[in-house]
Order: structure tokens, then C-alpha cells, then sequence
């Protein structure tokens, strides 16, 4: 188990429950009540620590190297009834960007998503979720792709941002997020977004515009991530705690400022203490919400979703 | 993003004053000194040629009312939602206020944000034209950039206007976050609206534009233009130069290389900008 700096108290009492079971083992002594009872106590310092996350913490939990991606949310939803499509059909195909049809009970659905590596190999592989101009034009692909034969889509956002480089501007990182922002106003179809981990920048927005946008409880979504703001306002990375303040971009911030549709709770301690009640959860809520969309009409849904986007902003005159 | 752009071009600027022993006098703006050739001139003379460098070309950079000027027939027009500021949504501080930032530019540039909105004449076709300004914390796009170009849109669909748009951004505007990068939809939103009502849209990038302004409406023309030289791309050069650990090549990112890579319809010279704008709106009316 890989524990967060502030989830020590955690540890600390898993040690003791380890040793009690150790204990138990080797002497032949009945340890029940003991264990038991420490493990009450780990969920009470869990829930006593879960209730009171600093946004910097969220952002922790959110990048847990533990907590799901996006192909498991897809394999667990569809009950592995799913077809990875691959490529752009211009230039290639990105690992970092995965979709493809998949069945929720049956219905047809086109998933589409971020995708990190779930070790150093696969972290590479995947470019760590940062996803190429390719990545944007192969998910925008899928889109027209569900448009054409009527599915609902739903993306996941997970992403430190948008791949930076020479051949991502070579290639026009700038007009694939633009352009997929753009054409996902114009869709026919119900759009499902879930940000199920990092939100960052325009690189996550690039598939995140949605009829309903949903947050799972410990994610954040904001313009830059903390340390990056740390870097160019602060002058210095040892400010991320203070920008993850600044930036208010954890669930709750961001469904105060009606920037989200709805926040999704997470199994306590986080999506990955319990992922396979996390993509119970997150299915049963897709499902929902593509229940409420599709009794709208198509011109209907696509005026309410500009509607709402041109609404988002606070100034004064 | 807006401060990192604003860091890099300060200090292609610092150069342009440290090794000259006109110094004072460059700094008092008696004299130019081009930073690509090293030419220096008269100030004045500079201005008359729209501050276009008259030996090597080098477009300098200058504020939305000399494009104003240069563009409007008579230099008439009229600016719409000149009102709107922006309210510090976040209540956001990093080592100063947001809403401090705010005042001193306000204070420093004259201008409300960092995009001003006009409507006029250009060869003879009303047009409407939101124009971003640098000068004002980088050109970042908040919450009265999204807004006042909503607004623009809505002119545009009101009187079956053409738009214009001169980009000139480093980008989002961290200290209003989420808000900001909404923009981004925003935007491309109203864009969506202005071509179901087929009305032409003009995208003129100006040096510089990057971030969320190129992830958005800069890169969503009918036709996308620029200037000679004008640094166009998403991450910014630093940025990009940081992740990589390497120089980046010659006229990376310049307008050159977006034509080159089919980002661009054309590149524009400043004193062809008219004529060929002009051309531009003719052949989308007629
Ligand atoms: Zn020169």
C-alpha cells in the first residue's frame, strides 16, 4: 500500500495491525478483537482525514499512483464489452489518447479518454497522459464516428496537460484543442464528461466540453496545475500548496462556481482503496445522466450546452 | 501562460537597450534600435513606418489603436461594451493581489482588460473587431475577454457583420483558473453561432500569440493571418525549451512556420494589412 505523506497516522496504525496478525500467526494466540479493533481504528483516522482534504491534498490523491485511469473506468463500465479503435487517420496513433465503443447494459457508447501508465515502462508509453495534436484529432474522429450512428459519448479527463514539444507545435497542438472544442459544441449527441483524476488546462478541455460535466470528489480542474503556477507567479516551485489554494480548483470550488455539473463521491480514502466501487459508482451515474439527456432533442441539448458555457464567467459592469 | 510570455519578451527588450551608448537617448525615445539589425533610426521616422523596421522588416510590436488607425477608413470608429472589467472572481493572491494587478494596469495602460471591441468601416465594409491588448497583464484571456467577445459575436449576428480578431495573448490569465480556461469554450461557443449564420471570421495573429488564445478562437478563422515574424504557438518558447533541454531551432514557432505548416492562409506585411483585408471582406461579400 503506497500512503500519501499526510495518511501516515494510516500507516502507523497498518503497521500495528500487520504486527497483530504476525503475532497471531506465530503464537497461535486468537488476535480477532485486536485486529478488529485497529481496524476500526484505520477507518476512523481514514474518515477523520478524508473530511478535511486541503485542495493541495486532493491534488495528492488525484495523482495517487494507485488510483485507476481511464481503460479500467471503460473495462469495468462496459463489463469488458469494448473495442479500442486507434489513430487519427492523418498521422498516427496516441497512446496517450484511448477510445473506442463499448456497451453500458447493453446500450452503445463511445468512450474516449486521457490515458496514464500504470508503471515507468508504461508512464513513457503512454507520454504520462499528455496527449499529441494526433491524440485531439483521433478523439475528435470517435466523436463524428458516435455522431454518425447516434451514441452517446463519454470522455474521462485525467491529464497533466497537453503534450509539449517540438513536434507537438509542429503539428498544431493549438488548433486540435481548438478545433475539438469547437466541433464538440456542433455534436448531435449526449455528452457525458467525468474527470476522474488531473484536469489540466486545455488539454483537458480539448475533450471535456459536456452536456454534463462531473468531478469524482478528490480530482481538480483548473488552468495550470499548482506547481506550474507556483513557478511563474511565485518565482519558485515551493509554492504549490498556496496556488492550489489560489487556484480553487478542487470539486467543491469548482461546483460553486458552476463551472461543474455535479461532484461524484469517491469510496473514503480514494478512488483507489476501492476502484470496483468507484466504477460501480461512476457507472450507475453515467448512466443516469444519459437517461436525462436523451429526452432532450438534439437542437435542444446542443443550445443548452453553448448556453451554458457562454454563462461561465464573473465580471463586473 | 501570460507572465511566463511577458518575462521572455522583456527581456529580448532589456537587449534591445544594453549595448548601445545611445542609451538615454533610445530610452528617452529620441531613437529606435531595431532588436533584429541593429538599426537604429528616428523614432518618429519608425512611427511613419509603422514601426516596421525599414531595413530588415521586423514588425514591432504596437498597441490595438494603431491597428485602429492603420485599418479604419478616416480612423472612424466606435468602441462597444468599453465598460465591462474584470470583478477578481477567486479572490486570487500570489504575491500581490489579482485585484492590485488589476488596478496598476488599469492605471498604467489606461485600458479596462486586455481586449478592447470596436465597430467600424474598413475599404468600405462594416466590420466588427475585438482587438486584445498585450500591455494589459500579457493579453491574458479572462472572464472580460470571454465576455466582451461574446458580445462582439452577438453584434456580429445582430447586423450580419463580419469579425475580426487581433490575437495578441500569452494566454489564459492564471489568477482567474478555471474561469479562464473556460474561456476557451466559451469562445469557440460563440464562434460555433457566428458561422451557422455564415458570417466571415478573420483571424489576425499578432505577435505573440500562444496558450489558450492559439487553443481557441486564434486557431479557429475562416482564414487565419499573421504578420511577418509573429511568435504563434501553444506552450511558450521557454517552456517548450525547459521540457526539451535544448535550443530551439531557428524561427521556431514564427509566423513562417505556421505557414509552412499549414496553420496559416497568409502572411500579411503591416502596411499591406489594409488593402488586402479589404480584399479579403470584398470577396466574402460579393
Ligand atoms: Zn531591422
Amino acid at each position: 500500500m503506497i500512503l500519501l505523506d499526510f495518511e501516515e497516522p494510516i500507516g502507523k496504525l497498518q503497521e500495528q495491525l500487520e504486527k497483530a496478525r504476525q503475532i497471531g500467526a506465530e503464537t497461535g494466540l486468537n488476535m480477532d478483537r485486536t485486529i478488529k479493533e485497529i481496524e476500526k481504528k484505520v477507518i476512523e483516522k481514514r474518515k477523520e482525514i478524508y473530511s478535511n482534504l486541503s485542495p493541495w491534498q486532493r491534488v495528492q490523491v488525484s495523482r495517487h499512483p494507485k488510483r485507476p485511469y481511464t481503460l479500467r473506468y471503460i473495462n469495468a463500465i462496459t463489463d469488458g464489452d469494448f473495442i479500442e479503435m486507434h489513430g487519427d487517420r492523418n498521422f498516427k496513433d496516441d497512446k496517450a489518447m484511448v477510445g473506442g465503443f463499448g456497451t453500458i447494459d447493453g446500450e452503445t457508447v463511445m468512450f474516449i479518454g486521457q490515458q496514464k501508465g500504470i508503471n515507468t515502462k508504461m508512464r513513457q508509453y503512454r507520454n504520462f497522459g499528455m496527449a499529441n495534436p494526433e491524440g485531439y484529432r483521433k478523439a475528435l474522429r470517435l466523436m463524428k464516428l458516435a455522431e454518425k450512428f447516434n451514441k452517446p459519448i463519454v470522455t474521462f479527463l485525467d491529464t497533466p496537460g497537453a503534450a509539449c514539444g517540438l513536434e507537438a507545435e509542429e503539428r498544431g497542438q493549438g488548433e486540435a484543442i481548438a478545433r475539438n472544442i469547437y466541433e464538440m459544441f456542433g455534436l448531435r449527441v449526449p455528452i457525458v464528461t467525468v474527470i476522474i483524476g488531473e484536469g489540466a488546462s486545455g488539454g483537458a478541455l480539448g475533450i471535456g466540453v459536456g452536456d454534463r460535466v462531473l468531478m469524482l470528489e478528490n480530482t481538480w480542474y483548473s488552468v495550470i496545475s499548482p506547481e506550474s503556477c507556483s513557478t511563474i507567479l511565485w518565482r519558485s516551485r515551493e509554492h504549490k500548496v498556496r496556488a492550489a489554494d489560489a487556484l480553487k480548483l478542487t470539486a467543491e470550488n469548482m461546483y460553486d462556481i458552476q463551472l461543474i455539473d455535479k461532484i461524484i463521491k469517491e469510496p473514503l480514502g480514494g478512488a483507489h482503496i476501492n476502484p470496483t466501487e468507484m466504477y460501480k459508482i461512476t457507472k450507475a451515474e453515467i448512466k443516469t445522466q444519459i437517461k436525462k439527456l436523451k429526452q432532450i432533442s438534439p437542437e435542444k441539448r446542443i443550445e443548452q450546452r453553448m448556453k451554458k458555457y457562454i454563462n461561465m464567467g464573473i465580471y463586473n459592469e | 501562460m501570460a507572465e511566463e510570455n511577458t518575462g521572455w519578451f522583456s527581456r529580448i527588450e532589456k537587449g534591445i537597450n544594453t549595448e548601445t551608448k545611445n542609451k538615454k537617448d533610445i530610452k528617452e525615445g529620441i531613437w529606435y534600435k531595431c532588436p533584429k539589425c541593429k538599426k537604429i533610426i528616428l523614432t518618429q521616422e519608425h512611427d511613419i513606418n509603422l514601426n516596421v523596421c525599414n531595413k530588415c522588416g521586423y514588425h514591432a510590436r504596437v498597441p490595438a489603436v494603431k491597428y485602429f488607425k492603420l485599418l479604419f477608413d478616416n480612423n472612424k470608429y466606435k468602441e462597444i461594451n468599453h465598460h465591462i472589467s474584470s470583478a477578481d472572481p477567486l479572490g486570487f493572491v500570489d504575491r500581490k493581489k489579482y485585484s492590485a494587478r488589476l488596478w496598476a494596469s488599469e492605471k498604467k495602460t489606461g485600458l479596462k482588460d486586455a481586449i478592447t471591441t470596436v465597430i467600424g468601416n474598413i475599404g468600405g465594409h462594416k466590420i466588427v473587431m475585438a482587438a486584445m491588448n498585450f500591455e494589459f497583464i500579457g493579453g491574458s484571456m479572462g472572464a472580460v475577454v470571454g465576455e466582451k467577445f461574446a458580445r462582439a459575436v452577438d453584434y456580429c449576428l445582430k447586423y450580419k457583420l463580419p469579425y475580426i480578431v487581433l490575437s495578441k495573448s500569452g494566454g489564459a490569465r492564471m489568477m482567474e483558473a478555471a474561469i479562464s480556461l473556460m474561456q476557451l469554450a466559451k469562445t469557440s461557443a460563440k464562434l460555433n453561432q457566428l458561422s451557422k449564420a455564415k458570417l466571415p471570421y478573420i483571424s489576425l495573429c499578432l505577435d505573440p500569440t500562444t496558450g489558450g488564445t492559439t487553443a481557441s478562437f486564434a486557431m479557429l478563422g475562416d482564414i487565419n493571418i499573421s504578420e511577418p515574424g509573429a511568435l504563434i504557438g501553444f506552450a511558450g518558447p521557454r517552456v517548450i525549451k525547459d521540457t526539451i533541454g535544448k535550443n530551439l531551432p531557428e524561427g521556431f514557432q514564427s509566423a513562417e512556420f505556421l505557414l509552412e505548416h499549414g496553420f496559416l492562409d497568409y502572411i500579411v506585411e503591416r502596411k499591406d494589412l489594409k488593402q488586402k483585408i479589404t480584399q479579403q471582406l470584398r470577396m466574402f461579400a460579393n
